[in-house]
């Protein structure tokens, strides 16, 4: 399986997720960078963690202009996972491809600590390893990660079960619904504000986060055996 | 903005207003004589800025040669942008610690901002990327609301600057005491890592090769930055407001970036950040380094202001530039590079042969000074020294023993001091994981961080007690060298070196340039006994406002190296059942001491006294039996003496208690703050092994399920307290002082 990793200026969490795909899971991935058009040579693309544009105007708001995200709409249309992190979900949501906004987090500070997480839903490409209910330690760093949604939108969320992750013992930005992470109403689409990236060895205090890029490329796996 | 008349030579001279850029009046004359005619304007603000102290370390020099600074790990010493040392297969570190406390004190957001920029260049501008950072904080007490201002701006900036960077945060310290009230301090220490053929140098050879500038353009921010870092502050600040830089981290993250794919080119002669003194040091030191001269036309110098003169442009410490020398004909190849990364590259001169500094901006040749005048050849001066008043009378002091009648309440009260308080209000807001290399987060000992496919991690810490310094620098500076390493061992590594931030009051008294010299001697002392050079540095002096000096406070920054990841090692105890070791005995030891400080409002005495080679052997035992894998836990026992280094042991734990006896005076048992001492937890099982190797070893009690802190004494029980209750104190206390 191959994936791409998304590069814009002012990316910063590339090479953590290069090295978790490449060296603790085993997989294919290259580096694209945002001016590329295509991405048809990939099975899954990751929007990673950073400042794109150094968060001007709002953050994600200069990323989505680029011609990478044309590529990225194509592919989450074809039904490809696609998984935003941190700035990679601000990105998503300013393109309009997950639903929502995020705000400054409640206490108008940069938060970096591990969190708890509980999985709501384990029936997507990306949560498939985690147990219905499980909670899974994977930690934060974000100063924009209040997620905000109108009322209908909250509703619809909750009605599809797009809400994948919750926070749990603490709510760490004020979050609507503990919302930490959601998906597109197909389900092939992620967005999350905490680093599944950052908890892949127990070395760095947590594999938690591995899972989800396990559960990614088994489904992937077992889709292409039914398909071929 | 309308071109303003700058003064002539005979003005220069006749109006002093070479007094105004910080030169005294002998050092125009030596100008003038090294020039053989009168500076113009242009020239005498190069000298002025390039013989401040910040860039030439004109007063610190006599006492900075004296540190030693060799080993066979050591690639590069002081000197160059930053220090190197060899950690194995091919690798090396690259590290520095560098102060911006006069910006942080005018400006704290910006101050600090660029203060973590300008590090971060030096750092890859030596051909390395960056892969942690620290920062070491000073500020007056949290009661007043000016302190928790300049606090919450300068974390701001550090955070704000620092996290959109991709280099996460990992460590530093902060302490509280009113000597800093007015003069904050804000040290911040990059490490990176450099494989050794990437080596890079800051100079400028051959001759007709290009001089390029790359990165942000050039404005008048800044102006005279490294002079005014070298004066007292002005007693009305908003005087020196201009003199502050702003800093922009995205420009940053892209000339990193860009300079990390350009330090792989061989087109690539020289490479220096545009830091302190901004166009004038950078060319100026590169091509006295080298042994060459250049000349630049600065007509060329992109400018993102109308109408800038060439001294404003050779002053201005504009934020986010680099100057190269590129190998000629290769320029193109460096324009397309940054143009990748939306930067700017552009040609703006060339190497000669004749090993001057020429200017030239709309026609005109408006500088011609030798590049080594500016340099190499800067004054140094070596000033008096005195032994001061306060040594001596501290000197004769008996020790003293504060009265403490309730334990508990006096250990709680201890946990709520702000220097030993928790730091998560602080580190939280940095993101320290980002690389995903952080295997210690801030809040143990040292900042442990992986080197990528390799079993090898680097441990770094700064430490500096300047409660110590003050009363006794020389004991002192011993002591900080050795802390740092005590931290650096307990996290399961070998010291290999130390960068120092020397942060001082005015050198033109005295009694505070005796402060600078007795400090460097314990500070050189400690190195060579724990085998830990120096490799490079920063001179902060001039800390003083309205007379009033902050305490001597010499940061070191060191790194150490832990050669396999199984050996990390944290300060927390980890099960219970574990045997609780105590090194050291406490003797009667308060001067300077967190207890003294917090029952008298002030501190005095002796500085707690400290045997290197009791420090040396003890740090040999503990790194050994770490290595041999018998220690569960790991930490020094430093501000607020043993029961303080216990309950920190304990947080963090969820529900773990201790149960200790500690022998001899009650409160120096558990409040002293005696050095050369540790608290380690260790399984039964390796109880054996371990007290064979650490000799000095005193078993003291277990770890145990109960989340109860118990101490006894010989006689009585003198300490019992919910752990649960003590951490929450411990985690309030500085978001309650903040409130």
């Amino acid at each position: 399986m191959k994936f791409a990793v998304l590069v814009f200026p002012g990316t910063s969490c590339e090479a953590d997720t290069y090295d978790a795909i490449k060296n603790v899971l085993g997989e294919d991935v290259e580096f694209v960078r945002h001016n590329s058009e295509d991405l048809n040579a990939y099975d899954a693309i990751i929007l990673p963690g950073g400042t794109s544009y150094g968060d001007a105007i709002r953050p994600g708001a200069i990323a989505r202009m680029q011609p990478v995200m044309k590529a990225v709409k194509k592919a989450a249309e074809a039904g490809k996972p696609v998984l935003g992190i941190g700035n990679g979900f601000q990105i998503l949501l300013e393109t309009g491809i997950l639903p929502g906004a995020v705000l400054e987090n409640r206490d108008l500070k940069f938060i970096c600590k591990p969190v708890q997480l509980k999985v709501e839903n384990n029936d997507t490409l990306f949560t498939s390893t985690y147990e219905s209910g499980e909670q899974i330690t994977i930690p934060i760093a974000h100063g924009n990660g209040n997620y905000y949604a109108d009322e209908e939108t909250l509703t619809k969320l909750r009605q599809n079960n797009q809400i994948i992750f919750t926070y749990t013992t603490e709510n760490p930005n004020g979050s609507m619904d503990n919302i930490a992470g959601i998906s597109n109403k197909q389900g092939n689409v992620l967005g999350m504000m905490p680093h599944p990236e950052r908890a892949v060895e127990q070395l760095f205090g947590s594999e938690d986060g591995l899972r989800l890029f396990q559960s990614i490329v088994r489904n992937w796996r077992e889709s292409h055996a039914t398909n071929a | 903005m309308p071109q303003m008349l700058e003064p002539n030579s005979e003005q220069v001279k006749i109006e002093k207003i070479y007094r105004d850029m910080g030169m005294t009046d002998e050092e125009f004359a030596l100008a003038e004589k090294m020039l053989g005619r009168t500076p113009n304007y242009t020239e005498t603000g190069l000298f002025s800025v390039m013989w401040s102290e910040h860039c030439s370390y004109k007063n610190s020099k006599p006492v900075l040669k004296k540190f030693p600074t060799e080993g066979k790990q050591v690639l590069q010493g002081p000197g160059e942008g930053a220090g190197i040392v060899d950690i194995g297969d091919n690798q090396a570190v690259v590290f520095k610690i560098e102060s911006h406390n006069s910006p942080s004190a005018i400006e704290p957001y910006e101050g600090a901002a660029t203060g973590v920029g300008g590090i971060v260049r030096d750092v890859f501008s030596m051909g390395a990327r960056p892969i942690a950072s620290l920062n070491s904080l000073r500020f007056g007490e949290l009661d007043s609301p000016r302190v928790r201002y300049l606090l919450e701006q300068a974390v701001a900036g550090i955070a704000d600057y620092g996290n959109g960077l991709g280099i996460p945060t990992v460590g530093g310290e902060i302490q509280f005491d009113p000597a800093y009230e007015h003069n904050p301090l804000v040290n911040a220490m990059v490490v990176g890592l450099i494989n050794h053929e990437d080596m890079q140098k800051g100079q400028a050879k051959g001759v007709g090769n290009t001089v390029m500038y790359a990165g942000a353009a050039t404005g008048r921010d800044g102006i005279h930055g490294a002079t005014f870092s070298s004066v007292e502050l002005a007693e009305e600040e908003d005087e020196d407001r201009a003199a502050v830089q702003a800093g922009d981290s995205f420009t940053e993250k892209l000339l990193m970036d860009a300079c990390l794919e350009l330090v792989k080119s061989d087109a690539l002669i020289g490479i220096q950040d545009m830091g302190a003194a901004g166009l004038a040091s950078s060319s100026a030191e590169m091509a006295s380094k080298a042994g060459y001269g250049v000349e630049m036309n600065l007509d060329l110098v992109p400018q993102r202001e109308a109408d800038m003169t060439a001294y404003e442009m050779m002053l201005s410490e504009s934020q986010e530039r680099m100057l190269l020398v590129i190998k000629k004909g290769r320029e193109q190849e460096i324009i397309d590079l940054f143009a990748k990364y939306d930067l700017e590259a552009v040609s703006v001169g060339h190497v000669t042969d004749d090993k001057m500094l020429r200017l030239l901006h709309k026609g005109n040749v408006v500088a011609e000074v030798p590049a080594d005048a500016l340099a190499e050849d800067a004054p140094v001066y070596h000033k008096p020294s005195e032994e001061p008043a306060y040594y001596r009378d501290f000197q004769a002091m008996e020790q003293e023993v504060p009265q403490v009648t309730d334990y508990n309440e006096t250990l709680m009260q201890l946990l709520k001091q702000p220097t030993i308080a928790s730091k998560e209000w602080v580190y939280s807001q940095f993101d320290h994981h980002v690389g995903s290399n952080t295997v210690v987060s801030p809040g143990s000992d040292a900042a442990v961080v992986r080197i990528r496919g390799t079993k090898k991690a680097i441990a770094i810490t700064t430490d500096c007690n300047s409660r110590y310094i003050y009363l006794d620098p020389e004991v002192g500076g011993k002591i900080a060298v050795a802390e740092a390493a005590r931290n650096v061992v307990c996290s399961g590594a070998e010291p290999l070196a130390i960068t120092d931030g020397l942060n001082f009051g005015s050198p033109e008294k005295p009694e505070i340039f005796w402060q600078i010299e007795k400090s460097a001697a314990g500070i050189s002392e400690a190195c060579l006994a724990l085998e830990s050079p120096v490799i490079g540095g920063n001179v902060s002096l001039f800390n003083e406002k309205g007379g009033k000096a902050i305490y001597p406070t010499p940061i070191i920054g060191m790194v150490g190296l832990i050669k396999d990841t199984s050996y990390v090692t944290t300060q927390v105890f980890k099960s219970a059942g574990d045997l609780i070791y105590l090194i050291g005995e406490a003797k009667d030891e308060f001067g300077g001491s967190e207890l003294q400080k917090m029952i008298h409002g002030k501190i005095f005495g002796k500085a707690p006294a400290i045997d290197l080679e009791v420090e040396v052997s003890r740090q040999k035992q503990v790194l050994e039996a770490i290595q041999g894998g018998l220690v569960a836990s790991a930490h020094d026992v430093s501000e607020g003496g043993t029961a303080v280094a216990i309950a920190e042991s304990l947080f963090g734990t969820n529900g773990l208690g201790a149960e200790v006896t500690l022998h001899g005076n009650e409160t120096s048992a558990l409040f002293a703050e005696t050095q050369s001492r540790f608290i380690l937890s260790v399984k039964k099982e390796d109880q054996k092994a371990f007290e064979q190797i650490v000799e000095d070893a005193r078993l003291i009690g277990e770890v145990t399920n109960g989340g109860q802190l118990i101490i006894k004494g010989a006689e009585k029980q003198l300490i019992q307290s919910d752990t649960r209750a003590l951490e929450e104190a411990w985690k309030g206390a500085i978001p309650c002082l903040l409130k």
